[in-house]
């Protein structure tokens, strides 16, 4: 466990040295929220319905970009292979990664949140929930990262595995089309898609709901995570050629 | 450390194939030998990162790369592996913590001072020279107080002064009771080793002392008694050599030196190898 918080704490402080990194997480979403809120000044309502998918979205792309690069590097510059020979678990690795990369989550969703909700996005259910899975997507998309960077044995492979495993997700995740609208088949693909659960629980939050109306979606979530780290540590080799 | 039919495959092909070795704990072992002779292959079955080996590699007296082992092996890769964007200090805290210190502050002022790099220790890692990028890898592998030190190529491309000053290091960190691995193909180095361990294509060529390295081979200094006896090992992989591979096998001069250990046996699998 200790281990965990050390990985975390360095991976904490290498973002903390790397400005600019850190202001396109935060900013990024922020000025891309202005936009369509711009766009969209006279229909506020199209902000308020598609403001909170956005939250949502955002901070799983990025993170997923992020840590796939990231880990990606630790494999070539050899600092991995050290590693391997330290008493760290592969566990540790995965963890502190997903712990580092939740805190800045958490500084981007409240930003983010912050920004959008001063540009006029009108959520009816309660804010903090918002934030709650804002995170939650975020911490899914670095175990993703992590899992998917195994498959990937260079930075182009590594920048692929993002259109590669995100982007079927995003076409049928209700973001273009209402879920109900679609063929079968793809409503079916869908639902074994972790993104559907996020733009789910974000859309209803947006309408007014509550907790009770979006725990079984965000359960989803939290499996999809564990299952996500259980293949990033799978993934990792101690022992390679 | 006891290696006994150590094989490792790499890419289909055995790199090391059948290797035996025996070396005591507290000195300085150096591991020389042609670039693609197996030594990196050699060390990371030592540190437990190297896939596909069979045969018996203990450490310590424990499996190589068993978790208890894990905290008392230090291992410096051949490559500065250390985090750039990181400072001096923020990388050897971090290791130190993985080396289970739970307050580094003092084992990372001792390793920084180990490796000469006071006054660095708040630069970030990818503003220092290369030499000094190396060095802080040297104290990653350091400042847990490892027994044991495996360190690959610790000393390449660095200049002669801080080539010196590193082997003070490993002869004051051997005097402390630990034992290195050193790896290098600079053979002036070879005679800074209690012993030393010639590889070729995966084989033991010889298990040696310096001393005894110039005695047998004749030869005048580290450099070329090494050539000696990496000539007399070569005809076993090339045997359409015309001075014929039943001599060339040079009982005389490559089973000579290395005297105790079976360097025989490894000039046999070369041969096997080869064949």
């Amino acid at each position: 466990m200790n281990l965990t918080f050390a990985t975390a704490g360095r991976v904490l402080s290498q973002l903390r040295g790397d400005h600019r990194t850190v202001a396109l997480i935060i900013v990024l979403p922020c000025l891309l929220i202005g936009l369509i809120a711009w766009m969209f000044d006279d229909q506020p309502q199209v902000l308020d319905r598609f403001g909170p998918m956005l939250v949502g979205i955002f901070p799983l792309i990025v993170m997923f970009l992020v840590t796939s690069v990231a880990t990606l590097r630790e494999r070539q510059s050899g600092t991995l292979e050290r590693l391997m020979t330290t008493p760290i678990r592969k566990g540790d690795f995965v963890a502190g990664y997903g712990l580092a990369f939740a805190t800045l989550a958490l500084v981007q969703a409240l930003v983010v949140v912050g920004f959008a909700t001063w540009v006029g996005m009108d959520v009816d259910g309660p804010l903090w929930l918002v934030l709650v899975v804002a995170m939650l997507d975020a911490v899914l998309g670095c175990t993703l990262g992590l899992a998917a960077s195994a498959l990937a044995r260079s930075e182009f492979q590594a920048v692929q595995m993002m259109p590669a495993i995100l982007f079927p997700q995003l076409i049928t995740c209700g973001l273009l089309m209402p879920r109900d609208q679609m063929p079968e088949v793809l409503e079916w693909l869908s639902r074994v898609f972790p993104l559907t659960y996020a733009v789910e629980a974000m859309t209803s939050l947006a309408a007014g709901d509550e907790w009770a109306d979006i725990r079984g979606a965000v359960g989803v979530i939290a499996l999809f995570i564990v299952g996500a780290m259980l293949l990033g540590v799978l993934t990792l080799r101690r022992r390679t050629a | 450390m006891v290696i006994r039919g150590l094989r490792v495959v790499r890419g289909g092909r055995p790199i090391i194939d059948g290797l035996d070795l025996r070396v005591p704990a507290g000195s300085v072992v150096g591991l020389m030998g042609p670039s693609g002779s197996g030594k990196t292959t050699l060390m990371r079955s030592l540190v437990g990162v190297q896939d596909k080996v069979t045969g018996t590699v203990e450490v310590l007296g424990g499996a190589a790369g068993s978790p208890v082992l894990r905290r008392r092996v230090g291992y410096m890769t051949q490559d500065a592996s250390v985090y750039t964007d990181l400072t001096v200090v923020q990388n050897l805290r971090y290791f130190a913590a993985l080396a289970g210190i739970p307050d580094g502050a003092e084992a990372v002022a001792a390793a920084v001072g180990t490796v000469d790099l006071g006054g660095h220790e708040k630069q970030r890692v990818g503003t220092l020279s290369g030499g000094e990028r190396s060095r802080v890898s040297l104290a990653a592998a350091l400042v847990g107080g490892p027994d044991l030190l495996v360190l690959d190529e610790p000393t390449v491309g660095l200049d002669p002064v801080l080539r010196r000053d590193l082997w003070a290091v490993f002869r004051r960190l051997a005097a402390e009771g630990r034992t290195l691995l050193v790896s290098s193909h600079v053979m002036d180095e070879a005679t800074q080793c209690d012993r030393l361990i010639l590889m070729r294509d995966g084989a033991l060529v010889a298990d040696t002392t310096p001393d005894e390295l110039l005695a047998t081979t004749g030869a005048p200094d580290a450099e070329r008694a090494f050539l000696a006896l990496i000539d007399a090992a070569r005809p076993a992989a090339r045997p359409a050599q015309g001075t014929g591979p039943s001599g060339s096998t040079g009982p005389s001069e490559s089973t000579g030196p290395s005297g105790s250990t079976g360097p025989s046996e490894s000039t046999e699998s070369t041969e096997e190898t080869a064949r």
